[in-house]
């Protein structure tokens, strides 16, 4: 394996995937309508009921627009995460899986190109996102856009792995929906994309805790502090352990030796 | 490790749970050479090839491409491994070009490289003309070709083609049959081809059969014949094929 030949293949699978993007344009268009309804109808509603005094990293009081506004960035990656998996699997049943396992360089670059791949969509989709909400009168500093594409970066890889696990896991396209159910749901709302931490600990302490240890609320915070040109660094160091755990859990789960490949082995 | 075939099965098992898929299976494929595995459905041609492309590893036996060891040496092994699977593997959103450059880049040719390579693939089956076009416009067995072209494209010494013909016309089939028959005879490429049907079989082509996991039958056309005593291969599948009912 020459480092040639890996970026190579890096190329070829990022622009796959990006040229995929652009020709499924439902799906991009989709891909923004969903924070933008939670943007527009959702914050609007909320403003007047929820009040949130400064904390870092607002120096003053704020919108619940721009409080959400990261929030929903994270909703467009975790979304992405799941949809590469929901494709992982779409593919491993129609096959176009087997070309890219059968290629001559090891699991673990493959899978983490695939997640490369999955990770620059988000962030496409991220900033075109953000170009609505500017224009929607959600402003950040301008610094703000430039630092957020690193801690994009690190979300990105971080839900697209943990897709990337759970596709190692599902076994049929249909058990798809168990994933929105027991995930998506569960993790956007069990996290601060919503409503910051202190406010949940008023109302339950036990979902307070698992707010806090939710990977996708470091996430949302990583987030959250890039684009005010802050660096959180336990956020970013919890999302980087994240994204380290998932991803060997994922490396493992396909392959053919030790994980969920073999044992799927009956099932052709 | 043995560098003269290009495939060398040695014993190779696999149960899915208690159920035998493949039964002590040896075989080996040489440079130039054409072997069918010939088997009905559920003989395990299916199984033998998901390990072949490590999509399962081989806990029983060993299996190597060109003298690579496929699980110690598992990049090398693969890199010398072309494959036309059973169901289209294509993307029908891009173009044919388009299809072909990416398993080009993961094969790691450079640009240049890959656009000759694909020219002269595609012009070898009639296909050049058609690079630009959307995969989803090409009929079921200009699909086929243009698979056929992406697993050549590396290179390859061992190219496996999982039962390529299933729901193609007559005329579809016999263009894919010569073409791939003319591969292993011009270029020297060893061919292991999996399929059902007995009128893709030619005099000069290897059988492989296998039977619920077993291997009945390996030789040539004639040698099937004479060993089970029928007048053609068609009577002479049946045979073995029926022999436990």
């Amino acid at each position: 394996m020459s480092l040639i030949h890996c970026l190579r293949a890096l190329r070829g699978i990022v622009t796959r995937e990006l040229s995929r993007f652009i020709h499924q344009r439902e799906r991009f268009v989709s891909a923004l309508v969903r924070p933008l309804v939670w943007l527009f109808v959702f914050a609007a509603g909320m403003r007047s009921t929820l009040g949130l005094s400064p904390t870092p990293p607002y120096e003053t009081y704020i919108l619940y627009e721009d409080y959400i506004t990261p929030g929903l960035i994270g909703m467009i990656q975790l979304f992405n995460g799941m949809q590469s998996s929901l494709s992982m699997v779409y593919d491993r049943e129609m096959g176009n899986m087997r070309t890219l396992l059968v290629s001559p360089l090891p699991r673990w670059f493959l899978l983490a190109a695939k997640l490369v791949a999955g990770t620059a969509v988000s962030v496409l989709q991220a900033y075109a996102f953000l170009l609505i909400a500017w224009f929607y009168g959600v402003h950040a500093p301008p610094e703000g856009y430039l630092a957020l594409l690193p801690a994009l970066l690190l979300a990105g890889l971080m839900l697209g792995a943990l897709g990337l696990l759970l596709s190692s896991f599902i076994e049929q396209l249909e058990n798809f929906a168990g994933v929105m159910n027991f995930v998506i749901f569960p993790m956007f709302f069990m996290s601060t994309a919503l409503y910051p931490l202190w406010k949940i600990q008023e109302s339950s302490p036990l979902l307070h805790t698992l707010a806090r240890y939710n990977p996708f609320s470091q996430a949302v915070e990583l987030i959250r502090f890039a684009l005010y040109g802050q660096f959180n660094a336990y956020a970013c160091a919890y999302t980087a352990a994240a994204l380290v755990l998932f991803l060997g859990a994922a490396v493992i789960g396909y392959n053919p030796s030790k994980g969920m490949m073999q044992k799927k082995g009956g099932k052709q | 490790m043995n560098t003269s075939t290009a495939l060398f099965i040695d014993n190779v098992s696999l149960s899915y749970g208690e159920k035998p898929a493949l039964d002590h299976v040896s075989f080996s494929v040489f440079p130039g050479e054409c072997a069918i595995l010939l088997g009905p459905n559920g003989a395990g041609k299916t199984s033998l090839f998901s390990l072949i492309t490590r999509l399962y590893d081989t806990r029983e036996g060993a299996i190597e491409i060109a003298g690579f060891n496929l699980k110690r040496q598992s990049t090398q092994a693969l890199g010398q491994l072309g494959v036309v699977f059973q169901q289209s593997t294509l993307d029908l959103e891009l173009s044919v070009e388009s299809n072909l450059l990416y398993h080009a880049d993961l094969h790691g040719l450079s640009r240049k490289r890959a656009r000759a390579r694909i020219q002269e693939e595609l012009e070898r089956q009639h296909m050049y003309e058609r690079r630009r076009e959307k995969v989803r416009q090409l009929n079921g067995g200009h699909r086929r070709r243009v698979e056929i072209a992406r697993a050549l494209l590396p290179g390859p010494r061992l190219l496996l083609l999982d039962e390529p013909t299933v729901g193609l016309d007559m005329p579809s089939r016999k263009a894919i049959v010569d073409y791939v028959h003319s591969l292993s005879a011009e270029q020297n490429i060893a061919v292991l081809w999996a399929t059902h049907l007995v009128d893709e079989i030619f005099d000069t082509d290897r059988l492989i059969l296998l039977h619920k996991g077993k291997i009945r039958l390996q030789g040539n056309l004639r040698q099937a014949l004479e060993r089970t005593g029928t007048p053609d291969i068609n009577a002479a599948f049946q045979h073995l094929t029926q022999e436990e009912k």
